[in-house]
């Protein structure tokens, strides 16, 4: 006897339930505080901000906590909190000449005015599993060098700059499209790309970014600088008539030196790829600045062939929460769908059968 | 630490109006797809958030929602936004098609002939029909545009070339007013007719793809086809096993292991209906002295 399926509402109420319950995990062990994940998984939170686009560490390390620790999942959080956000004003370019630099290396010139500083990174650690982190072991706190009173990081394409080696970052008046307010067509332009590969999968970036370093939209890139730190944000106070200072972000930026382009009236010179990400991510700024050169190249007269060049492509598919969804609803109910594909299969094999049948008649016959 | 608040129906007031601009202008131009900015949901993309967006601008007080998924009411995601819903907007809901002002669906047209204060709401995942003969956004609506509509007709008659029929099923492609290529979404191509001169407002939202198109009441609506391959909806062969009802789309149930298929209503509220006015399928106890032999029989 045939029951309907019911309860839809009953499994889903208590299926939540369950995922709560596997949140929380074994409740003799305390719980996780928001300084703990924001404090001690800061590289996660900073992810989710990032492709969340939305800089809260308090609300970032919420969805992390939330998320049972799957950042797309967190991401997703944070976007569908930040979509009913109003939006009240933009800030000024942010100078990042004019970062508190916490980490700053250059592959292009040995020394910098201002200097090379590693800061706080996972390069040059060797990969072998620290047994103190099976534990709470007392940690030295962090030797920081003495910050002269006006010391200058002046950006390394701003030195080559200087010389007419590299392309200029000109400065726009027009007001930056945003990719999450109005319907993006394309060519979309590129502060809308800039702004999608803000917000796109580090993953998807990093293999796109990889992809043109094994020739897939070559770029020839070196790291002009990568740098972390915090920058101000000032925003216009029309009653006011003067910009005021509204807190400071910490961002990694990424300026990619690439490709040298020639002739015309200013001679050859080196093109540029640019990365700018909220928090602390190297991978993803860097990556970042590979695809956006590589997503330049009608600018440059160079061939579109690869992926990582095809704006439609990479922007349409670089969006990690619109890619989830998509690739997951697939495990919704399809069957009424799947009941017209049997319906028209089953009549197709039914032909295939009868005329099988016929000519299997018809060769005998005619032996 | 402020925590988060929302508004009526979720969406903010200025989405909504900007949601409503999308939808006159597609009821404006039948069957053209208008771009909007979609916003992100609080559901995952590709599991309704065109639908809910839509519903959501026009969502009022004193509608009544219903939300089906494959025909069904209880389906596990009809379930979540019609919950969605009674807690962000606090609308009734129910699951009769005919008390409902409003009914948001995924995969299908309920069985029911809508009425003209109703709108239906179609769930869409790709709303582009030429899609995937051409991935390219920018193609395609130029094609739109010229109105050059020679590669689905092409598509088409490939499948006649290479099965003897028309394959495609679902998202069976239609031709709006004589201008438009539209998908209707993954509906069945059985429910292709009940597009066509409906009382109803038919709209239509992809929230991923950043979609709102439209199908005014009474609009003509051509399923495409050939004059030697005119357009046909399946059949089944058997009634409903619940309610005994013909004519309508059914889902097939898996019964055993060993072959053994039911067939019943894809449409429940259309079912229990008709099991509430006394109709019963050959897979109930049937009532009388020669219920067995009748279920016999109808195997």
């Amino acid at each position: 006897m045939y029951v309907a399926v019911k309860g839809g509402e009953a499994a889903i109420e208590k299926a939540h339930r369950l995922l709560a319950d596997r949140r929380r995990g074994d409740r003799s062990v305390p719980a996780l505080s928001l300084e703990q994940v924001a404090g001690q998984l800061s590289l996660a939170v900073d992810r989710v901000m990032a492709e969340g686009s939305l800089y809260d560490p308090d609300l970032a390390a919420m969805a992390v906590r939330q998320s049972r620790g799957d950042l797309i999942e967190a991401i997703f959080l944070i976007r569908a909190y930040r979509t009913t956000l109003p939006r009240f004003g933009a800030t000024r370019p942010v100078e990042t000449a004019a970062m508190r630099i916490e980490r700053r290396v250059s592959a292009t010139y040995k020394d910098i005015p201002g200097g090379q500083l590693l800061g706080p990174t996972f390069d040059y650690t060797h990969r072998l599993i620290d047994p103190d982190m099976a534990g709470d072991h007392p940690v030295a706190p962090g030797a920081l060098r003495e910050m002269a009173g006006d010391a200058a990081y002046p950006r390394v394409t701003d030195i080559l700059n200087d010389e007419g080696l590299i392309e200029p970052d000109v400065a726009s008046d027009v007001e930056p499209g945003d990719l999450t307010r109005d319907p993006t067509g394309f060519p979309a332009g590129r502060d809308l790309r800039l702004q999608a590969l803000a917000r796109g999968d580090e993953g998807f970036l990093l293999s796109l970014g990889y992809s043109t370093q094994r020739g897939y939209g070559r770029t020839h890139p070196f790291v002009g600088e990568v740098r972390i730190g915090l920058v101000d944000l000032e925003i216009d106070l029309p009653e006011l008539g003067f910009a005021v200072n509204i807190g400071a972000i910490r961002v990694t930026e990424c300026q990619m030196v690439s490709q040298f382009k020639g002739g015309g009236e200013n001679g050859p010179r080196f093109t540029r790829g640019y990365g700018l990400v909220f928090g602390q991510s190297e991978r993803k700024a860097m990556a970042m600045s590979l695809v956006d050169r590589a997503l330049r190249a009608d600018e440059f007269d160079e061939n579109r062939v690869a992926p990582a060049q095809d704006e439609e492509f990479v922007l349409s598919h670089c969006d990690n929460v619109e890619a989830t969804g998509f690739v997951e609803h697939l495990k919704l109910p399809h069957y009424v769908d799947f009941q017209a594909e049997l319906d028209l299969l089953r009549m197709l094999r039914r032909e295939h059968a009868a005329k099988t049948t016929a000519e299997t008649d018809r060769q005998e016959a005619a032996e | 630490m402020t925590l988060p608040t929302y508004n009526f129906a979720y969406l903010d007031e200025q989405t909504k109006r900007m949601i409503r601009r999308a939808i006159l202008k597609g009821i404006a131009i039948p069957g053209y797809q208008v771009p909007f900015a979609s916003r992100e949901m609080p559901m995952p993309y590709g599991w309704g958030t065109g639908g809910v967006q839509v519903t959501a601008a026009i969502l009022g007080p004193d509608d009544v929602l219903k939300v089906i998924d494959q025909g069904a009411d209880d389906t596990t995601n009809a379930v979540s936004i019609r919950a969605f819903f009674a807690k962000t907007a606090n609308v009734a809901t129910t699951t009769k098609t005919a008390d409902a002002t409003i009914i948001q669906t995924r995969h299908r047209i309920p069985e029911e002939r809508l009425q003209a204060h109703q709108t239906l709401v179609f769930q869409v995942p790709i709303p582009e029909p030429l899609r995937f003969l051409e991935p390219r956004e920018t193609e395609t609506r130029v094609m739109h545009g010229l109105e050059e509509y020679g590669l689905v007709h092409v598509k088409l008659y490939e499948d006649i070339a290479q099965h003897g029929h028309i394959a495609t099923t679902y998202a069976y492609p239609v031709k709006v007013e004589d201008r438009y290529v539209m998908d209707p979404s993954p509906i069945p191509k059985f429910d292709n007719p009940k597009l066509g001169r409906s009382p109803a407002l038919q709209l239509f939202g992809a929230g991923r793809e950043k979609r709102i198109y439209a199908l005014p009441p009474f609009t003509e609506v051509a399923s495409l086809d050939f004059e030697d391959h005119p357009f046909t909806v399946q059949r089944f062969s058997r009634p409903c096993a619940l309610c005994n009802a013909t004519g309508v789309y059914m889902d097939e149930v898996v019964t055993d292991d060993r072959g053994g298929r039911m067939f019943v209503c894809s449409d429940t509220d259309h079912c229990e209906t008709r099991q509430a006015d006394g109709h019963r399928g050959p897979g109930l106890p049937q009532l009388g002295p020669h219920a067995a032999s009748d279920r016999e029989s109808a195997r």
